[in-house]
């Protein structure tokens, strides 16, 4: 997509999302909207490192669920009227800490072991918020929002339209890092890391930013929740499901280029909302992880390499 | 002051609990310690085996371990069949570092929701005449709910080392980690002898899974809280060395019930994790590992 | 001419138990053409992983250009100007030939390549290379001798002042091996000093202005290609006893 066309869309998805919170009241909608928007700077994030740099993250959960705990902490430290966007950059310095941090115990090794070491993470985190009462424990907390909500008709649709701008946002930053010296970089890494190291790339610095900014972004996508669901305990923040969604939605969209993820994203998010309304929220979490599996195991390069060969297919 | 009793109960309950670690791990000893297969969905298999336990304890009454030694032949095959997809799809065409993982994680959660899907969240167990009873020596008590799992997970264990390091085909497994030279003088296709090591490794999880329901009642995500245990287990014991990993599992079973006796139960899935990340900082090839 | 780009000294380097180099020695005058022969598993690899930083030896120390980089990573040394091809090529297989280029030239030679004119530094090696109709294509479909040229075209565009070329023409036809011979000549004529791992004797005489031999990790000979193929140690490493 050409600089002009991308940024006309990104304006466009904004305008069309303001236009939603003046024409729309059902609060469904945006609810529904909301869990599609987060599941796509999840996407956008996890593709950072995933599919960007060649290293697989099951830990999105944690990181997740770190940015939202983050916002607890916070509202319980400085009253519930504590300003979101402060609390979306807390979440997001917390949680690029921890990817940096993470990243800088396991990056050196194989990448299964970062693999595993995110999952290793995420339990640690869960264990440590089971046990921290000050955010509630394992017994959770409740959220009160605030009475605010700006010029919207209500909390929700502000809340909608704050995820529409963090979302725009991350996939801003993922297109300019794709295509970018930093990019070509990560990508040298992922397809060869001994030849890129030789080419004279600082492999595991860049492996590192990588993961700095896959943390933060997920913690940005965290740091709203609290407020979404007004009620969070460990065992719905860490969820698996939020971390099989972070890597099913780019698989499945095409993990190269930076469009996958959001591809992945809207079409399995809007699927997941349509299954859950229409049939079972279980069929819903089952309808994933298959189409993970099938994905992976017959299209490894999503949909975006689908439609690659079927356009190179048609220009011989 | 520590009472003597409450830390020698902790030492004898962490190595029956370690013993059985060493059950659930042996099998990822193989597929991530040998084969180089990052099988995240072990744990998941280990929780299937359990229903398999339940489902024929409560139907006809069997023995769980009875019923766990049935059930192997079975899982060997579903593990043969898994390897071929996984095979076909990753290794030939070299993708398996990113797209093997996912191939996994994505198993593993499927494996989770379909149980959950049959038989719901709430927690299942398996009756026999042991569980409940337990013998005491002194002031340590001994149940058998945890004794039989211990019996039968070392025995386990022992077989399976007899087995890698005595037989034609055992030796082809160790081979085919460490010496693909040998493998070719000794004429044995590499792909023939990974599945067939990759299907014993899903058998042992049948047999695992008998010995975690009877432990105590098992539900459909109970199998997450293993991923982190097994892999701690095998990469602290120097991954794919058998008497490495069962020396890890006894290790981490005491530090973890020493962790629940004197912190509280809450804190106990941390120790594997913890242990793991300091090992993969501080020495990834293990205690025992070759460096 | 003789002044030393790299000096390695002394250098040593276990696997376990298994003695890889021992005590070798080794330098490269600024703009020569150094042959680097021995039977297989006598240390070649490992030495060019010690000069190039994908290993670090045990002992000795490396100098470049005056420079200490015994401790030094891979890539601070490809910045440097130490610049290798790989034995079995290793191309960037998602990106297309040209972007290849682009790798070493945004990051070995970043402080000496012209920012706003890096497709047009990359177009020009491949010009040189002989890849310049491939720019476009997809790095994975490359033939095989194609994909050599790509190794070599990419060590060059990290713009070195060493480069080290790792079996370059193994397995390629006679036509080939002559092309890429010229490849490196014309590289050399402009001042890059190369050292070359080959087995095809006939290419490493040719090529070579000083031969050195290794056998089971340890210098056996030294000197002018007719000074090697006299040398009765060389022809027992060779031939055996």
């Amino acid at each position: 997509m050409k600089g002009r066309a991308f940024w006309l869309s990104m304006v466009a998805a904004l305008v069309a999302g303001l236009l939603l919170t003046h024409f729309i009241d059902n609060d469904y909608y945006f609810n529904a909207l909301y869990v599609i928007l987060q599941g796509t700077v999840m996407a956008v994030a996890w593709n950072i490192l995933g599919g960007f740099t060649g290293y697989v993250n099951f830990g999105s959960a944690g990181f997740f669920a770190v940015g939202a705990y983050t916002s607890i902490a916070l509202g319980k430290a400085f009253g519930q009227d504590f300003p979101l966007p402060i609390m979306i950059m807390a979440a997001a310095l917390v949680c690029g800490l921890i990817g940096l941090g993470l990243g800088y115990l396991t990056l050196r090794l194989k990448g299964v072991y970062f693999s595993i070491a995110t999952l290793a993470m995420a339990i640690v985190f869960e264990t440590l918020m089971n046990n921290w009462a000050y955010v509630g424990g394992a017994r959770g907390a409740y959220i009160l929002t605030p009475d605010s909500h700006l010029w919207f008709n209500s909390y929700i649709e502000m809340l909608f339209v704050l995820m529409l701008l963090l979302t725009l946002g991350s996939i801003a930053i993922s297109r300019a890092l794709n295509a970018s010296r930093l990019g070509r970089g990560l990508a040298a890494i992922r397809d060869d890391e001994v030849a890129a190291e030789c080419a004279g790339v600082p492999t595991l610095k860049l492996k590192l930013i990588s993961a700095t900014i896959m943390g933060a972004m997920m913690g940005v996508a965290g740091a709203p929740y609290p407020y979404f669901v007004t009620f969070v305990d460990p065992a719905s923040a860490f969820s698996l499901f939020v971390a099989v969604n972070a890597i099913a939605m780019p698989m499945i969209g095409g993990t190269a280029h930076w469009i996958g993820p959001v591809i992945g994203a809207l079409l399995v998010g809007t699927a997941q909302q349509v299954i859950t309304v229409t049939v079972s929220s279980e069929l819903n979490v089952l309808f994933v992880g298959i189409m993970l599996v099938v994905f992976i195991s017959m299209a490894p390069q999503g949909i975006v390499g689908l439609v690659q060969k079927f356009r190179a297919r048609r220009a011989r | 002051m520590l009472s003597v009793d409450l830390f020698a109960n902790a030492i004898v309950a962490g190595l029956l609990l370690g013993g059985f670690y060493a059950a659930v791990s042996i099998g990822l000893a193989i597929t991530f310690g040998q084969l180089d297969i990052v099988n995240i969905a072990h744990p998941a298999f280990v929780v299937a085996g359990s229903y398999a336990a339940y489902i024929l304890n409560s139907e006809f009454g069997l023995d769980p371990v009875l019923i766990g030694l049935l059930m192997a032949p079975l899982f060997f095959f579903v593990g043969i069949a898994i390897y071929r997809v996984y095979y076909a799809a990753f290794e030939r065409t070299g993708q398996e570092s990113l797209s093997g993982l996912a191939f996994f994680f994505g198993l593993m959660f499927i494996i989770e929701v379909l149980l959950i899907m049959a038989y719901g969240v709430d927690y299942r167990l398996v009756s026999a005449p042991y569980i409940g009873q337990s013998i005491d020596i002194g002031f340590v008590g001994l149940p058998y709910r945890m004794l039989v799992p211990f019996g039968v997970a070392a025995a386990l264990t022992a077989g399976i080392y007899l087995y890698l390091s005595r037989t034609f085909m055992g030796r082809a497994i160790l081979a085919v980690a460490q010496d693909r030279l040998a493998l070719q003088l000794m004429g044995a296709d590499p792909v023939k002898i990974k599945q067939f090591a990759f299907g014993l490794a899903i058998a042992t999880t049948a047999i695992a899974g008998s010995l975690l329901i009877i432990i105590g009642p098992v539900e459909p995500s109970l199998g997450r809280q293993y991923i982190g245990r097994a892999f701690a287990i095998v990469v602290l014991g120097g991954m794919g060395s058998i008497p490495g990993m069962a020396i890890a599992a006894l290790l981490i079973g005491v530090v973890e019930t020493m962790v629940a006796t004197f912190m509280g139960p809450s804190w106990s899935p941390a120790v594997s994790f913890g242990v793991l990340l300091l090992t993969l900082a501080l020495r990834p090839s293990g205690l025992f590992g070759r460096k | 001419m003789t002044v030393p780009v790299l000096t390695a000294g002394g250098i040593t380097k276990r696997f376990g138990g298994f003695i890889a180099l021992q005590n070798v020695d080794l330098h490269v005058n600024a703009g020569e053409r150094l042959g680097l022969i021995g039977p297989n598993g006598s240390g070649k690899t490992t030495l060019i992983n010690c000069i190039s930083g994908a290993l670090f030896n045990d002992e000795g120390s490396i100098e470049f250009e005056g420079r200490n980089i015994t401790r030094m990573p891979a890539y601070q040394r490809a910045r440097l100007g130490v610049a290798r091809s790989f034995q079995i090529p290793k191309p960037f297989r998602s990106m297309s030939v040209l972007e290849n280029l682009r790798v070493p030239l945004e990051y070995a030679a970043w402080s000496r390549s012209e920012h706003r004119r890096i497709t047009d530094e990359a177009m020009d090696v491949l010009e040189q290379i002989g890849l310049k109709g491939r720019a476009h294509e997809n790095s994975a479909g490359l033939t095989q001798v194609d994909m050599r040229k790509l190794e070599l075209a990419r060590a060059l565009a990290a713009k070195p002042r060493l480069l080290v070329s790792d079996e370059a023409m193994a397995g390629l036809s006679s036509a080939e091996v002559d092309e890429i011979l010229e490849i490196l000549l014309a590289l050399n004529r402009r001042g890059v000093a190369v050292i070359m791992i080959e087995h095809i004797m006939r290419a490493v005489m040719r090529f070579s202005e000083r031969v050195v031999v290794l056998d089971a990790g340890q210098k056996i000979a030294e000197g002018t290609p007719e000074e090697i193929v006299r040398n009765p140690l060389v022809e027992r490493a060779y031939l055996g006893e």
